[in-house]
């Protein structure tokens, strides 16, 4: 399974916001890639820099304050970094399309679907009628299984719920067939039945149309239900990645444990939940060290000195820990699963 | 834990009335909460679930009297909170309060820390500014925060900080009953789970009352003794936590609880996913509200609304599926027709 091709590899990125108050590194040299047909997830909790690495892969940082100040995005081979606004409108719909959380605000009040639709295909099918861009909307429309298709091209964005509103989203963005879908936090806004549907969804247009699924959410419950792999973001930096399995089975970094630990199990009931003591840090605050030294009960001299690598602990699993320097640490699971 | 029920709430309802045209004519009722009784007994917490528009927060509001019921009779400490005068209810507050979802737009910006708990004491009569400022240096100590934060102001504080000051302010006036409307649902996880400690600490040391008001199934679980699932303004199923989770009757409990992501990816669960969108409330449908998306429907369900009954030990559904009386209902109704 790794000789999948990367479709989108994300080498040493860096995204700086420059404020009033200093430079922030949103994201700070992050490397990670995304193969054909795959979903990976990016978790992480607020300001840990996952939303500001998808809007760089979109090219959509706002800028001022933010820039990307260093490494490459390369999409098929192509380095996105440095593009002009107007190649990078050709990637961006066509190449890789982004779905977010709050569907209400990325479809304009003032249209109906059809309409918004039709402008989305028109701009990217630049032959096609008015009426051919309509038929590929109801296509797309029954696609993500919305019923009565053809009627809802005429309603208003206000008319529909939230759930089908974030249907619309995918259906618009999954229009020029994609490699790529980036959505950020596409069911945070949900319901949990709706949240269920959606992600049934997403899986099955993975499955049907191969489109490869970055998929950033802070919930490790969608992570384990939807992602192959996982990549752990915090304070700007990744601090683990490894396959879905081996990030619940096995997970290696302190933060990591803590989180899945703090989540309450609905199966059963747990006295006490294991808590992280301290704080999300704000973007930038942090600098020198490990980033989660100050939280970290395992913390010692070092890792307030030097920020640790990511060691590679097994063939797919990296970990950002002192802990693990010296690849001292390659469990039984590891080799379970390397095997299997 | 005693079982004397400290709130007892009967037949509680809080429409809201739909306005049309110049004059304003009342065209339809959102039945926001309808028909709703529960009771919780003192020391224990009661979670109630639901999705968004089931009336879960409204339930909350009418029972503080922050918005007022159109029927129904809420029992709490052997008096009626809905026939209070409105003097009255604002002294009973001191039993009741209630902590917020999000901190960022529940505590006052210009005020200090000390200002904004201080403030629940002036109201309900304590004179001494002395012993006010001990209280509150007390307080913040007890939430895990420190004295000297009292003279700082709100927006110098992390979200999971703010939702401990809004938790020793709901303290401040040593009530029985607390009701937490969405109390971690805005804080990031591993915030979430030291303010659930938290709080469990809290009901420990003060024998409080909880009242947890929630979307998060597994949050609610983890806290709650019992626990009501709400669905479009009607209370759909009520049961010990171990008893709702273990073994839900009520098909939208089950979907529901289908429906959660769970943090393993071994877990093997048979997931029930219910089509379609939760209806209008403005015009819910006819007998069981559910009925438009559930997989167990039957000629009944839409005609018949199914009431709350006990089914086996404290656990009550309000489902046709576990009516001895469908047979007869059904005859009823075919005698009618």
């Amino acid at each position: 399974m790794n000789e999948r091709n990367k479709i989108l590899d994300v080498k040493d990125l860096q995204t700086t916001f420059f404020t009033d108050s200093g430079k922030v590194p949103a994201v700070d040299h992050i490397d990670f890639h995304l193969r054909d047909g795959e979903i990976l997830g990016i978790v992480g909790e607020s300001g840990c820099g996952k939303s500001v690495t998808s809007l760089s892969i979109m090219g959509l940082v706002p800028s001022p304050p933010g820039k990307i100040t260093g490494g490459e995005i390369v999409y098929n081979g192509r380095n996105l970094i440095g593009l002009s606004e107007k190649e990078m409108r050709q990637i961006r719909g066509n190449d890789i399309a982004m779905i977010f959380q709050e569907p209400m605000t990325s479809l304009n009040p003032l249209f109906t679907i059809g309409n918004q639709m039709v402008e989305a295909i028109l701009i990217h099918e630049k032959g096609w009628s008015k009426k051919q861009a309509q038929e590929r909307a109801v296509e797309m429309l029954k696609l993500v299984g919305l019923p009565r298709a053809d009627s809802l091209l005429k309603d208003y964005p206000h008319q529909l719920s939230g759930g089908m509103r974030q249907r619309v989203m995918i259906a618009m963005a999954l229009v020029c067939n994609p490699k790529v879908l980036i959505a950020d936090e596409p069911t945070t806004a949900l319901d949990v039945t709706i949240q269920a549907q959606i992600l049934k969804l997403m899986k099955d247009l993975n499955v049907r149309l191969g489109t490869a699924i970055l998929l950033i959410t802070h919930d490790l419950g969608v992570v384990a239900e939807t992602c192959e792999r996982v990549v752990v973001m915090y304070a700007g930096q990744i601090i683990e990645e490894a396959p879905t399995k081996l990030i619940f089975e096995d997970p290696q970094h302190p933060y990591t444990k803590g989180l899945i630990q703090s989540v309450p199990d609905m199966r059963v009931k747990k006295e006490r939940l294991h808590s992280i003591p301290g704080n999300v840090p704000k973007p930038g605050s942090i600098t020198s060290g490990c980033r989660f030294a100050a939280r970290c009960e395992f913390a010692f001299e070092r890792c307030f000195q030097e920020n640790p690598e990511l060691y590679e602990t097994a063939d797919v699993h990296q970990t950002r820990c002192f802990l693990y320097d010296e690849g001292r640490v390659k469990s039984d699971v590891h080799n379970a699963f390397i095997k299997s | 834990m005693s079982t004397t029920p400290l709130l007892k709430v009967e037949n509680l309802k809080k429409y809201f009335p739909v306005k049309k045209g110049m004059f304003g004519k009342t065209v339809g009722y959102v039945k926001a909460v309808d028909d709703v009784s529960f009771f919780v007994n003192e020391g224990e917490t009661l979670g109630i679930v639901g999705e968004s528009g089931c009336g879960k927060s409204t339930t909350g509001r009418v029972l503080m009297r922050l918005l007022e019921p159109t029927d129904g009779q809420i029992e709490f400490d052997g008096k009626d909170l809905a026939s209070l005068s409105q003097e009255e209810m604002r002294k009973t507050r001191r039993d009741i309060q209630m902590v917020f979802q999000d901190p960022y737009a529940s505590l006052n910006p210009r005020h200090t820390i000390g200002k904004i708990l201080e403030e629940p004491l002036i109201v309900h009569g304590v004179s001494d500014a002395k012993e006010r400022k001990k209280k509150v240096r007390e307080f913040l100590e007890i939430v895990g925060l420190n004295a000297y934060h009292a003279k700082r102001y709100p927006h110098q504080f992390s979200g999971g900080q703010r939702q401990r000051i809004g938790i020793a302010r709901a303290l401040m006036t040593n009530p029985k009953l607390i009701i937490a409307d969405e109390p971690v649902s805005a804080l990031d996880v591993s915030i979430q789970a030291q303010v659930l400690n938290l709080m469990q600490d809290l009901q420990k040391e003060f024998n409080l009352t909880y009242i947890f008001i929630a979307h998060d199934l597994g949050v609610v679980r983890h806290i709650s003794d019992r626990v009501a699932v709400m669905y479009l303004g009607k209370m759909v199923e009520v049961a010990d936590s171990e008893q709702l989770y273990g073994k839900p009757l009520h098909p939208y409990t089950q979907a529901l609880l289908s429906a959660v992501p769970v943090p393993d990816p071994d877990y093997q669960k048979e997931q029930i996913i219910i089509e379609g969108d939760i209806p209008n409330p403005a015009d819910p449908p006819t007998g069981c509200t559910f009925h438009t998306r559930c997989p167990f429907k039957m000629d009944i369900c839409t005609k018949v609304t199914p009431q709350l009954a006990e089914q086996t030990n404290g656990h009550s559904v309000a489902c046709h599926l576990y009516t001895t009386q469908v047979d007869n209902d059904i005859k009823q109704l075919e005698g009618s027709l």
